[in-house]
């Protein structure tokens, strides 16, 4: 039998570096998520889907490369939202209903650098997934086309928009994660997303009534949700268009801005909850 | 004197139940105590008196109403205690797609050893706990024993000073429940404190420096096994057998109980010698005599029987 | 039970669900045989409003398009063949399509063909093509070709050589256009709608792309205004001869043998040209080439 070795502090444990705890649970999430089959399968679908958007250029009239960036940018938009969403809602609640945090938290590790892991390791696979995607649009196009052309370097940029909103969503839904149900937490998220794609809108309409409280109201509104808008950019990436560099970097800092707000919120939840 | 391994003073966790959450329910009440360090202490109690969210607070898994906590000096509000602390939780759920191997890995990351230091202890612990073989097997497939094992060893693999155990016994067939006692034997011996919470007494009984008895939310008593076991001898017992079919003594007749050809009788202390002569004026045979002591059991149902009643908590020490 | 009976039980129970999906597929068909027959399905577009659909594409609005796009193409490709002369969904959709993703160049382009052609081969609404065309120019100014199609579906279609004119010279204001934008425009109101500028129209519409329905097209629009040239140039020589011989040549080889053609005219797909009894010269029966009567200007002969 062998025995364990004595107290004596021959290895003393050091405290790891600042930063490092989120980025363990980070990986070890990565690793969760792959190793979750259901990646794999929506891999698959948008593979499918590069196949038919070829196909939708045969049938149709002078879209063939068109309808390749247009149909890959909407899967990798989408499936990168299923994901985020279904992914994210469950990364706080599971291990509270697994228990799995019951161990986690009994080690040296403060909750908010449980969250921010969580969070950073959602992050890494869908930047992992994207990416797949996105070679596998290149492919589709290469094969239709033989070539890229010079105005294909704006479906990278528009991979890039998807990846900020992607992050954006991440963000909320890890933060509903927090204290509700996978259920609630997918409709809450799916609500906001929608209501952030239609925050000009709502803005408009309350400029629309000329009724002063409607207006502040909507516009509070409208500052207050995170406006998805922004960063679709789809139609102007399929058209080869170029995007003004200070889009770009003013939507980077947006979400980064945002992203901090909720997990800030999610952070300040997390930290109160008490786990059955 | 040295600083007590935990110390625990007036801790208190109401729950708000109800559907509009106004009603409290008081899961623990004032909880004072202190385990010294190198002691195994055991908290028994029955289930629902608040064990296990004694333990939840001390790991910061909830939040006291009202009350502190310190273990080896240090708040139980500041995480660098957890470098001190293991935690095996009761019915340990891991996450199942990681091997044993990984799941002790990623853990030990938490503690920031060099890569070789953490190989060698992922090593070492596998081993202790009997795991060896099944490190490359993937959590989802291990049977309840084998998990709990896996639990052990996440608690242990830091070499902490207080290791916080929560039910460790549960689910074990009495192999895995020897291993158990041995592994907390070995960590007495290595001067580490252990506090454990169990409802089987005769683990308590037999492991135990001090005992804390929970029931209700309340501490109903602390003292050592073997004074409370102590305390009185309640008669005596003789087993004998008749030297011939002939009816028992007067006396003796109503109160023996017969078990084949043997019989059983408590008497008083005081009247042990009278009776055994009696009994040997008679022709039986006499086979033992034996003390009756209460048992922790006894002990903990009279407490528990009358905890029904608010009394203060009893200390027992030695006569 | 025994164990035996109860596993054959199982098997049985599988065994019947192809024969089950199979009765469902026979009865299927029956069903669809009967609503086939009850009525001709009204065709509806079910939403109709391009501003709502963009809406409710939650941003993939020009995913939407290319869809709509396809749809219309589809529509219009299965009612040429059908030979119907049903067009009425064909502005809705080319509508939807264009407010989705107002810079799809192409559906504007083709857009505007399935509108002009007239029926069965378009829906005739050469006035809806060209605002088509206006649109379009708006959401796009650099497209000047979509301009210079206005100028195409003014001159042959409507025969308004103002407004043709007019046309080609918003598409030249482009610098990108090429100058032959602004040949056209002069050659149109100086000349009309002789035979040599209306080639130069076909050939500049459609010769810019590179789909090959398209260039069948033009070049049998292109071959019939060349035969129609050629039939006029042979009308004048046969006038000519009957000056000269008193009476009209009955075929070509006469003309060629009196020195006044340097060979056999052949059509454009290689069939020679006959001389019909009066003189008047046409096609051999045979050819497959087809002529269109192009616009006259009111003053020519």
């Amino acid at each position: 039998m062998s025995s364990m070795a004595s107290p004596a502090a021959r290895s003393a444990i050091r405290p790891p570096m600042a930063g490092a705890i989120p980025g363990v649970v980070a990986v070890n999430t990565f690793r969760e998520a792959v190793r979750d089959r259901i990646l794999y399968n929506l891999i698959f679908f948008a593979l499918v889907m590069m196949g038919a958007a070829i196909l939708v250029g045969q049938i149709s009239i002078g879209i063939e490369r068109l309808v390749i960036v247009n149909l890959g940018l909407s899967a990798i938009s989408i499936f990168g939202l299923i994901m985020a969403i279904f992914i994210g809602v469950s990364l706080v609640s599971k291990e509270i209903e697994k228990r799995t945090l019951y161990s986690l938290l009994a080690k040296p590790v403060r909750r908010w650098e449980f969250l921010v892991g969580r969070y950073a390791g959602l992050l890494l696979t869908l930047v992992v997934n994207t990416s797949l995607m996105t070679m596998g649009l290149a492919g589709a196009l290469l094969y239709v086309s033989r070539h890229f052309e010079r105005g294909d370097a704006s479906i990278l940029l528009a991979v890039y928009f998807i990846l900020l909103q992607l992050a954006l969503v991440t963000a909320l839904a890890l933060f509903f994660s927090c204290f509700s149900t996978p259920v609630l937490s997918t409709l809450y998220t799916i609500g906001i997303y929608v209501a952030g794609i239609f925050a000009n809108d709502i803005h408009a309409i309350g400029q629309f009534t000329r009724n002063p409280a409607m207006e502040a109201v909507t516009r509070v509104v409208y500052y207050l949700l995170p406006n998805f808008h922004n960063f679709n950019i789809i139609a102007a990436a399929s058209h080869g268009e170029a995007v003004p560099f200070s889009l770009i970097w003013q939507n980077t800092v947006y979400a980064a801005l945002y992203v901090a707000v909720v997990l800030i919120a999610a952070a300040a939840v997390f930290s109160r909850r008490n786990l059955k | 004197m040295t600083t007590p391994a935990i110390e625990i003073e007036g801790l208190t966790k109401d729950y708000a139940t109800g559907f509009w959450r106004k009603r409290m329910r008081r899961s623990l009440d004032n909880l004072t105590l202190q385990v010294e360090e190198g002691e195994v202490f055991g908290f028994l109690g029955p289930n629902g008196a608040g064990k296990t969210t004694t333990i939840k607070l001390l790991m910061g898994l909830i939040f006291p109403t009202a009350g502190t906590a310190r273990v080896r000096g240090q708040s139980i509000h500041d995480v660098r205690m957890h470098r001190e602390i293991g935690f095996l939780p009761e019915q340990p759920y891991f996450y199942d797609y990681l091997t044993a191997r990984e799941l002790l890995d990623y853990y030990a990351r938490f503690f920031g050893y060099s890569a070789g230091e953490r190989r060698e202890r992922v090593h070492r612990f596998l081993e202790r706990v009997g795991l060896a073989s099944a490190g490359d097997t993937q959590l989802r497939k291990f049977s309840k024993g084998m998990l709990q094992r896996a639990g052990i060893a996440q608690a242990i693999l830091h070499d902490p000073r207080v290791i916080f155990l929560d039910e460790p016994m549960s689910g074990l067939d009495p192999v895995g429940r020897r291993e158990v006692r041995d592994i907390i034997l070995e960590l007495k011996q290595q001067g580490r404190t252990v506090f454990f919470s169990t409802h089987i007494l005769s683990d308590a009984e037999m492991l135990c420096d001090r005992v804390a008895v929970l029931v209700g939310g309340k501490l109903r008593g602390v003292g050592a096994p073997g004074d409370i076991v102590s305390m009185e001898i309640q008669g005596m017992e003789i087993l004998f057998e008749a030297s011939h079919a002939e009816a028992l003594p007067r006396g003796f007749a109503g109160r023996a109980t017969q078990i084949g050809g043997r019989f059983r009788i408590e008497v008083p202390e005081a009247e042990l010698y009278d009776s055994l002569d009696q009994l040997r004026g008679w022709g039986a045979r006499i086979l033992s005599v034996t003390p009756i002591r209460p048992t922790l059991e006894d002990y903990f149902f009279g407490l528990v029987d009358r905890g029904k009643a608010d009394r203060l908590p009893e200390e027992v020490t030695a006569r | 039970m025994s164990a035996a009976s109860q596993v054959g039980r199982n098997w049985g129970a599988v065994a019947a669900v192809p024969v089950l999906l199979a009765a469902i597929a026979m009865l299927q068909v029956r069903i669809d045989m009967q609503t086939r027959s009850a009525a001709q399905q009204k065709e509806e577009l079910v939403l109709s409003s391009g501003p709502m659909l963009q809406k409710m594409s939650l941003g993939y609005d020009s995913l939407l398009a290319d869809i709509y796009w396809t749809r219309a193409v589809q529509y219009y490709g299965g009612k040429l063949r059908d030979m119907s002369r049903d067009y009425s969904l064909l502005p809705g959709l080319l509508d939807i399509t264009t407010t989705l993703d107002p810079h799809l160049l192409v559906a504007y382009r083709f857009g505007a063909i399935f509108l002009s052609e007239p029926p069965p081969g378009g829906a005739g609404r050469v006035d809806l093509a060209i605002k088509l065309e206006e649109r379009g120019i708006k959401a796009n100014p650099d497209a000047w070709d979509l301009d210079a199609n206005r100028g195409f579906l003014y001159y042959w279609h409507l025969k308004d050589y103002a407004k043709a004119s007019a046309a080609y010279l918003d598409a030249a204001r482009n610098p990108k256009a090429p100058q032959m934008m602004r040949m056209m425009a002069a050659r149109i109101t100086e000349k009309g709608g002789d035979l040599d500028t209306s080639m130069a129209i076909w050939a500049q519409y459609f010769t810019s792309s590179k789909d090959p329905r398209v260039l069948k097209t033009a070049r049998d629009h292109i071959e019939g205004l060349q035969a129609l040239k050629d039939e006029r140039a042979i009308d004048a020589l046969s006038q000519r001869y009957y000056a000269s011989f008193g009476k009209y040549p009955t075929s070509t080889k006469e003309l060629r043998d009196a020195g006044m053609l340097n060979g056999i005219p052949l059509d454009p797909t290689g069939i020679p040209y006959i001389i019909e009894p009066g003189g008047k010269s046409r096609l051999d029966p045979s050819s497959t080439v087809i002529v269109e009567i192009p616009p006259k200007l009111p003053n020519e002969k």
